[in-house]
């Protein structure tokens, strides 16, 4: 194991992490001053309105976009080395359309240097529920389906981090019931996205809210139970953003 | 197997396999090969003595124009469905992923010359050296394809990408299409004209398509990635 990913104190850790998209204003960069630390095992749900920069900052931790300042670390790592250890499931699927599921896992398997591929193409695929589909190509499946193989993908390589930015697109319940299965296995850490609240403060232990850009508010060990007390405190924050806007 | 390796032969097996199921790049340039040659067959009356010089530059405007079709459709169908960002996510060397992005594009180029030169030939009246104009189209579909992959990974994140992409690649394509059309003409016979001899635009053109073609490979990186 990288020594490095050995005595990371982090899974996921960012300071003063900022964040622009091109042609993007200065004064409202999409992350703004972001600092957010995430322990191995930890899972952290993420909410906030349109535009607070959820999924921005999912994809610097991701590697698909650049920090414009601040940093952003996974086990230690800069975010280009820490590929091998992040999976992502988002409301896109990443899968060809002309390939077969088992396809695309191979592929992607391979990408991953995944060792032991073919079995454990096969031993993902019964996992997700999809053994007996396994040579229908992904463009013939149902959108459930897709965002099953999808999961399995992003699982495919036993990732220590995984990324999910409202992946309950076309899931069903048992289907989401699955992937909080998997999120849970070992000491996998989890920073996830969802208009699913209920089902977020199920698996999240942690919550974060951010609102244009920067963190509002967060709890930690959020149950259910607490639901309403967070409801309480979205609601104010809402409220306090909707008159700062409207003065 | 070394990583590299094995990530190139991945990215291969996954472009061809997804162009032999869809036929999206090599179907659209072949036929539109086909018609751009027809169009220019009716547009001009080649003669002996306008043959050599007109006919190398009618057969490189159909090649490059349905090329940049099958680069377009290549290298648009991955962000529309979020794949290239799938495959971004991997901890893949980006020259792997430009390498195989080349590496189709000749191939589907390739595929699209195969059809288009026998009806060149059949359509203007001409013989040609097969041995030298297979080295002139070789040699000038890697430069283009070497330059133009670049350019559709720069033109991928944006808005207009059908108009960008054109309008980045031609003006950095010249040398290559200047040289690749001399050479071409060399391996054009045409009965009662002269042989031209153009060596040192074969030359010039290797030289070319290894320049770019390294070039690209180096900034092909920060072409792709997005912000």
């Amino acid at each position: 194991m990288n020594p490095l990913l050995r005595t990371a104190t982090y899974a996921l850790s960012a300071d003063g992490l900022g964040a622009r998209y091109a042609g993007q204003t200065s004064s409202a960069p999409a992350l703004h001053d972001v600092s957010l630390h995430v322990a191995p095992g930890e899972r952290v749900l993420l909410l906030g309105p349109n535009g607070a920069g959820k999924s921005t900052l999912l994809r610097v931790f991701a590697g698909l976009m650049r920090a414009t300042t601040g940093q952003a670390s996974i086990h230690g790592l800069p975010i280009r080395q820490a590929r091998r250890l992040v999976g992502v499931v988002g409301h896109t699927t990443y899968l060809y359309d002309e390939l077969t599921a088992r396809e695309n896992l191979q592929f992607y398997g391979d990408l991953y240097s995944v060792d032991g591929l073919r079995s454990r193409v096969e031993e993902m695929l019964e996992r997700v529920g999809l053994r007996g589909l396994g040579d229908v190509p992904v463009a013939r499946m149902s959108r459930g389906q897709q965002q099953r193989v999808s999961i399995a993908r992003a699982i495919l390589h036993d990732p220590k981090v995984l990324l999910l930015d409202e992946p309950e697109t076309g899931l069903d319940l048992a289907a989401f019931g699955l992937l909080e299965e998997l999120a849970c296995e070992g000491d996998r850490s989890v920073l996830l996205t969802t208009h699913n609240v209920a089902a977020g403060l199920r698996l999240g232990s942690r919550v974060v809210v951010l609102d244009c850009g920067r963190i509002a508010y967060q709890q930690d060990t959020v149950s259910l139970d607490d639901g309403h007390a967070l409801a309480a405190r979205l609601h104010s924050l809402a409220a306090t953003v909707a008159e700062a806007a409207a003065a | 197997m070394n990583p590299y390796l094995r990530h190139l032969r991945a990215l291969l097996w996954k472009e061809f396999l997804v162009e032999a199921r869809s036929r999206e790049s090599v179907m659209a340039g072949a036929v539109f090969a086909l018609l751009v040659l027809v169009v220019f067959n009716f547009a001009l009356d080649l003669h002996t003595d306008n043959a050599a010089a007109v006919a190398p530059g009618v057969l490189w405007v159909t090649v490059t124009f349905a090329g940049v079709l099958s680069l377009g459709r290549a290298f648009a169908r991955e962000p529309d469905r979020k794949t290239l960002d799938g495959v971004l996510l991997a901890p893949v060397d980006r020259s792997a992923l430009y390498l195989a992005k080349v590496t189709a594009t000749v191939a589907a180029m390739f595929a699209v010359e195969v059809v288009a030169l026998p009806a060149f030939v059949a359509l203007f009246g001409l013989s040609v050296d097969l041995p030298r104009i297979t080295l002139a189209l070789l040699l000038g579909t890697i430069g283009f394809a070497g330059v133009g992959t670049l350019c559709a990974a720069m033109a991928a994140h944006a808005r207009a990408r059908e108009v960008m992409l054109p309008l980045i690649l031609f003006p950095l394509q010249v040398p290559v299409v200047l040289a690749t059309v001399k050479s071409t003409a060399a391996a054009i016979r045409v009965p009662g004209a002269e042989v031209v001899e153009t060596s040192n635009w074969t030359g010039l053109l290797i030289a070319f398509s290894v320049l770019f073609l390294g070039l690209s490979l180096v900034l092909f990186d920060h072409a792709i990635e997005e912000a």
